[in-house]
């Protein structure tokens, strides 16, 4: 049986060798760098989002700024461009007939898929906190950092907590990205899985402002995006931390089973 | 004794109340070419996709060489290559590169078969072109090129000819006959009747459905009986003759001849009656039925007129 890392390493090839990657990768890359140009040629800074006031102090600011203003749709829909079309596309393409009759098993196959998604979410995630952290520098300089709390962080220190800050908003991020990879399997359609997520996303975020459902906010998916800021607390508050793991895998766990069933069990008709 | 390389029996699959596939059995022996026929909707690609386990049937049961792909997953493919309807690519990456990736999902020695399947298919050129860019007959070679990377002991091919040019057509009954002669079971779906005549030593015809004739084509063509075609200086008697006669039937007038069914010694003395009648012979030949008048015989008939016998071979 052929390995799952063969797998794998396929479905990484076939991301890169298509367009729409790039399309998200490159929003991920291009909206720091807007950021830094308007920084450079403005001379106020956002000093309504959390570590908006202090960007012109520290380029180290920069990439919590992003953070927060890409929880709203632009990290989801990143997510969602890949993980919503990595099994429609199949279907699209009549390829799912093609590898559903080689030596691999339908598991692994959706394994490798889902493993491809989460990588490329988590790639694009890097790419824009290396960019926001390089355009920043370059901008701001490599300053220590004013914490959530009033106390100031080294450079130094600031960088690594922003890496730890990355691997949190993932957590949200693969939720976003199980969401997108069930309706990609059960719509088998590209544009409908991947608008869906989307909708999924920004209709959770609706709920959060809604009066009287204030008690549901800690449980909904959008509150997650935020739970790295505990990181930026002096002492570190972990416990929005270790509630964004268990949330989100309420939301993803289910889906990634949802969608494994089904992709198990489905009839290839079509593709 | 090795288990066929393919078994299907009882095989069912409905679409709520539409049962595209109704109690299909067939039995595939290690060395046949075997014709998989029937008119558009007959349910012969939804057969062929629950063979490869792309579907799972409503009722009844599938096994490659012993083992059903259900059951055993991607272990009952093993030998087992084809495609179904047209072979699906990665149209962004090249011809060569959707090979490697097969190969790759195939393991053993697929990687190492690349350069020759290209060769074989006649691809070798344009191997570093894109898929999206090749024609339906291209995607048709590339297709039988990704079987050939697994070494298959049973080829499954969905109309492989669709989309060729006459040449191309001409290839693909040449290798196929050259896989054949090299010990490969084939399971061939095809429109091309003349083709699968020619290729083929047994058939299935199917008819909404269901399986009107099972078993070695020589065996249908026997189910035809013989018909003779007559042309004499005066038809109008001659059908006066040729009712009166005893062990003529199925006497029919067409524009430029009649036509019967009978064995060969009661048109030799047929001939003999015509004489006595004053008529003169320009022409009295047998007719061997081919695959062709025998397909549209049992798919466009009513369904009383399909032979008993038919069925009973399956």
């Amino acid at each position: 049986m052929v390995a799952l890392r063969t797998v794998y390493r396929w479905e990484l090839r076939k991301l890169a060798a298509q367009k729409r990657t790039y399309l998200g990768l490159g929003a991920a890359i291009i909206v720091p760098i807007i950021f830094v140009v308007a920084l450079a040629l403005q001379s106020g800074q956002p000093e309504d989002v959390l570590f908006g006031r202090y960007v012109r102090q520290s380029g180290l600011a920069i990439p919590p700024v992003i953070l927060i203003f890409g929880s709203y749709w632009l990290f989801p829909l990143i997510t969602a461009l890949v993980a919503g079309d990595i099994v429609a596309a199949e279907d699209h393409n009549g390829t799912l007939k093609t590898i559903l009759t080689r030596s691999v098993g339908r598991g692994r196959i959706f394994a490798a898929k889902a493993l491809a998604a989460l990588t490329y979410a988590a790639l694009a995630l890097l790419a824009m906190g290396l960019t926001a952290v390089v355009g920043g520098v370059a901008k701001s300089g490599f300053h220590p950092l004013v914490t959530l709390s009033g106390t100031t962080v080294s450079g130094s220190r600031a960088l690594l907590l922003i890496g730890a800050s990355l691997l949190v908003y993932l957590l949200p991020l693969f939720a976003v990205a199980s969401i997108a990879l069930l309706l990609s399997t059960v719509t088998r359609n590209s544009a409908a899985a991947v608008v869906g997520a989307l909708m999924v996303s920004l209709l959770l975020q609706l709920i959060v402002i809604i009066p009287g459902l204030g008690s549901l906010q800690p449980y909904l998916l959008p509150t997650q995006f935020n739970a790295w800021q505990g990181l930026l607390r002096t002492p570190a508050d972990y416990a929005p931390i270790l509630r964004a793991i268990w949330v989100c895998a309420l939301y993803a766990l289910p889906c990634l089973g949802a969608s494994y069933l089904v992709f198990l069990r489905r009839d290839v008709a079509g593709g | 004794m090795a288990a066929p390389p393919v078994e299907a029996r009882g095989v069912v699959k409905r679409y709520g109340d539409v049962t595209a596939v109704d109690h299909v059995d067939l039995t595939v022996e290690a060395g046949d070419v075997y014709g998989y026929l029937g008119p558009n909707g007959a349910g012969k690609t939804t057969v062929l996709r629950m063979l490869l386990g792309l579907i799972t049937p409503t009722a009844g049961e599938v096994r490659l060489f012993g083992a059903n792909p259900l059951e055993h997953g991607a272990a009952a493919l093993d030998g087992v290559a084809g495609f179904v309807e047209a072979p699906g690519f990665y149209p962004y990456m090249t011809g060569r590169k959707n090979l490697e990736m097969l190969a790759a999902l195939d393991g053993g020695g697929a990687a190492a078969r690349i350069d020759e399947a290209l060769e074989i298919v006649e691809l070798t050129d344009r191997q570093r072109h894109r898929v999206g860019g090749y024609s339906h007959g291209m995607r048709q070679r590339l297709g039988v090129a990704a079987a050939l990377l697994r070494d298959p002991k049973l080829l499954v091919l969905d109309e492989p000819a669709t989309g060729l040019d006459p040449a191309g057509m001409r290839d693909m009954r040449t290798l196929v006959a050259r896989l054949s002669l090299a010990g490969t079971t084939v399971l061939l779906s095809s429109h091309l009747l003349a083709e699968v005549e020619e290729l083929c030593n047994r058939v299935a015809i199917v008819r909404t459905g269901r399986v009107v004739f099972e078993g070695a084509l020589a065996d249908l063509k026997r189910t035809a009986g013989g018909e003779w075609r007559l042309r004499t200086t005066d038809d109008d008697r001659a059908l006066t003759v040729l009712h009166a006669r005893r062990g003529i039937d199925g006497v029919r007038r067409d524009p430029l001849e009649l036509r019967f069914e009978a064995t060969e010694e009661a048109a030799a003395e047929l001939s003999v009656a015509l004489v006595e009648a004053g008529l003169a012979i320009r022409a009295l030949a047998p007719h061997a039925a081919t695959l062709e008048d025998l397909f549209f015989r049992l798919t466009e008939g009513e369904p009383d007129t399909v032979p008993a016998s038919a069925t009973d071979t399956a």
